[in-house]
């Protein structure tokens, strides 16, 4: 594993106030950046489930998992690689609308199966649900025809057949 | 004076749902000092079995709490008010959760409708010492009191302990009670491991039958384990020598001929030589601190590394070893114990025996009177019998190098944290937890100042701690570092206007000696163990002695220098 590859982590927690904090403590106390974070509720409200993206060496991201397993609050963690799980991220994509770019712009949505969700103002919002290489291929399509902003919420990650997440 | 009587009819409040829960989990005493966010708590405390022990400083009621703890193998609690009064037992909590020590601390806090309102005294307390507790509890409802109590108990003392920080707000405190005194826990998230792995713990005993030179190294979790005993038959019926850490000291009997006493920066040099020589060291309980490992590169070169700890998180953190056991130190050493006989090791007992020989541990009166000979005497005075607190410095290596402990729970120091201030507060509590047994407080005059206030509590309690006061008006272990390695370019060091500690003393009405000269030392010290009360013994000691053997931050036990240098050394590359 590169020092510097991406690592999803999986993290089911109690749904209490605090519990974020002592994950996130855990990663800034050694320096390393958490990239995308997703966090809510699972089928029973009493838990929820932290979804969490962050690139590093793999020895502290060892480290890292091990202290958040130690956390009162936290039921499980663990690292999953996407080869036995189903992972898929969201993104709302703002675009000019030109008169003339326009019609290009919906063709590469279509394509890549983004939605149309608004036009105000001549910006056009997409969304699109994808695997997070998807999303930054359509994403980097885009910005040649003017990206204004971009708002994604993370990766999601469940793992596939009896085994759970 | 008549108490309040509580009457069914008399609705409860939160804190005495409270109180009533330490009551159930044994509290004795709850060392603390009161602000306007504790008074329901110390309201309830008045019609309490429980003692409250009025500190000076919120620090000393946490420490004291931790000696407590640490001397009785019980929970220790501490009780301090919002803002300031919480903020100021923060030291105390991560001297508790660097040596993993089981204490509970309450914390007033300002009434919920008011939190995050900057409201006067208020802190977030919880939000500030989340990195350093076990875990922390911010009350919402009254009623949830009874259980978070008995979580906090539980989480504190099991598995590896550490500190449970509670903040009430003083409506959950003042506010009435209507929920059930007998909550169960819920903490699913809560696990620790016990027995360890049976099929490692065979191969653990394989790895010590093909061992020619194997070496115990007792930590911390030993001594919390209980397992003293069980490493004693075990090291015994191996004929294995020990080592120890800072904190392990005791966790094997120091004056054993298996023993080698304490290893690391300043361990003993046939410690440290057997680091460079062994093929084999089990750890029992101990984290590889960076002061016994130094350089992870050349740390015990060519030998088996075993690693045996509660905390799934300790293994890897440091060394890689090649067999690790996680669970309880006691519970695994009972198992090993039926699976090895006798290593055949006289010739590596030999070899040790002759690293003792060329390099004991010994120090010199041709200069005058040193701290080690204070502490040399008082473990002869005291027939090494003393529950022995200190604080840190290099009276705390010297007290380490020459006051063997035989106990691991008569041996209490801020390892981790390096606490300055800790010691004598420490004892304080200790003495509380064990009363009727000697307690000595060995202090430097730098860190006895942080917290001297505590004379007072000592005093006002009747607590016959003695506080030997090592006073060579320095900061004497950073004046020992500007000395080798920064050109002896003292800076910020010299503690001019140290107050006369005997006076001192005497001013808080605790019976003060001195010492001054080698010839007085073991007199002194013997009239003033007899002392009945509380004693301060101020020792003036030379001011210039320097800790030896010294491993430099960052270098192997390769690199340990026995004796002063006569050489220019370079910095250190290491952790502080």
């Amino acid at each position: 594993m590169k020092p510097n590859d991406t690592h999803t982590l999986s993290i089911l927690v109690a749904n209490k106030p605090g519990v974020l904090v002592r994950v996130a403590l855990v990663f800034a106390r050694r320096g390393y950046n958490i990239d995308s974070l997703v966090v809510s509720p699972v089928h029973n409200p009493k838990f929820s489930r932290m979804t969490i993206t962050a690139k590093g060496d793999p020895t502290i991201l060892e480290q890292i998992i091990k202290q958040v397993n130690k956390l009162i609050d936290v039921i499980h963690a663990s690292e999953h690689d996407t080869s036995n799980a189903v992972d898929r991220e969201l993104s709302l994509l703002k675009v000019k609308a030109t008169p003339a770019g326009r019609a290009i712009v919906i063709k590469h949505a279509r394509e890549k199966h983004a939605q149309v969700m608004d036009e105000t103002d001549g910006l056009m919002i997409l969304a699109h649900t994808g695997s997070t290489e998807e999303l930054d291929a359509l994403e980097a399509l885009m910005t040649k025809y003017g990206l204004v902003e971009v708002v994604r919420t993370g990766k999601l990650l469940m793992i596939k057949g009896k085994e759970t997440t | 004076m008549a108490k309040k009587q509580s009457t069914p009819q008399t609705p409860m409040t939160g804190a005495q749902a409270l109180i009533k829960g330490l009551e159930a989990h044994g509290v004795q005493y709850i060392f603390g000092l009161p602000g306007g966010a504790a008074i329901p708590l110390f309201d309830a405390l008045y019609e309490s079995k429980i003692k409250t022990i009025l500190v000076r400083h919120e620090q000393g009621a946490t420490h004291m709490a931790d000696g407590y703890a640490r001397a009785t193998g019980k929970v220790g609690v501490a009780l301090v008010t919002s803002g300031p009064g919480a903020t100021n037992a923060v030291t105390g909590i991560m001297t508790a959760m660097m040596d993993s020590v089981p204490i509970v601390v309450l914390c007033g806090q300002t009434i919920s409708p008011m939190l995050g309102k900057d409201a006067f005294q208020e802190a977030d307390i919880s939000g500030i010492t989340m990195p350093v507790v076990k875990h922390s509890y911010l009350v919402k409802d009254i009623n949830s009191i009874p259980r978070i109590i008995k979580e906090a108990f539980h989480i504190a003392s099991t598995g590896r302990p550490g500190p449970v920080l509670i903040d009430l707000p003083k409506d959950m405190t003042a506010g009435a009670f209507t929920g059930s005194l007998t909550a169960e826990m819920d903490l699913p998230g809560y696990t620790f491991p016990g027995k360890g792995n049976s099929a490692d713990i065979l191969k653990l005993a394989k790895m010590f039958k093909q061992s020619k030179k194997p070496l115990l190294l007792v930590g911390h979790g030993a001594v919390i384990a209980g397992a003293d005993d069980i490493i004693k038959a075990l090291a015994e019926k191996m004929n294995c020598p020990v080592t120890m850490t800072l904190l392990g000291k005791g966790g094997f009997p120091e004056t054993h001929n298996l023993s080698l006493g304490m290893l690391g920066m300043h361990g003993t040099a046939y410690a440290n030589k057997a680091l460079t020589s062994c093929d084999l060291i089990c750890s029992i309980g101990c984290r590889w601190d960076d002061r016994i490992n130094g350089n992870n590169d050349e740390f015990c070169i060519g030998a088996k590394k075993i690693h045996i700890d509660i905390d799934p998180a300790e293994i890897n953190k440091i060394v890689k070893p090649d067999l690790s056991i996680i669970g309880d130190a006691r519970l695994i050493a009972q198992a090993l114990i039926k699976h090895v006989g006798p290593l055949d090791t006289a010739d590596w007992l030999k070899e040790l025996a002759f690293y003792k020989q060329e390099f004991p541990l010994h120090y010199s009166d041709a200069e005058g009177l040193t701290a080690q000979r204070v502490i040399d005497d008082l473990y002869h005075v005291t027939k090494g019998k003393a529950v022995v607190t200190t604080d840190v410095g290099q009276h705390q290596m010297w007290a380490a190098q020459f006051y063997k402990s035989d106990r691991g729970v008569n041996w209490i120091s801020s390892g981790g944290a390096g606490t300055m201030g800790f010691g004598f507060p420490a004892a304080i509590g200790a003495q509380f937890g064990r009363p009727g047994e000697l307690v000595v407080a060995i202090v430097g005059d730098g860190g006895f100042q942080m917290t001297l206030c505590e004379l007072a509590t000592a005093a006002v309690n009747k607590q016959p701690v003695k506080v030997v006061v090592i006073d060579n008006k320095y900061l004497g272990m950073v004046r020992q570092w500007q000395e080798l390695f920064f050109d002896n370019r003292l800076s910020g060091v010299d503690l001019k206007g140290n107050p006369d500690f005997v006076k001192l003393a005497e001013a808080y009405g605790i019976k003060g000696f001195h010492i001054a000269n080698v010839a007085d030392c073991r007199q002194v010290l013997e009239q003033a163990m007899k002392h009945p009360g509380p004693a301060l013994i101020h020792a003036e000691v030379i001011k210039e002695g320097n800790v030896f053997p010294m491993v430099p931050a960052g270098k192997s036990a390769y690199h340990m220098i026995i004796e002063a240098p006569k050489t220019k050394m370079e910095k250190p590359s290491g952790s502080t």
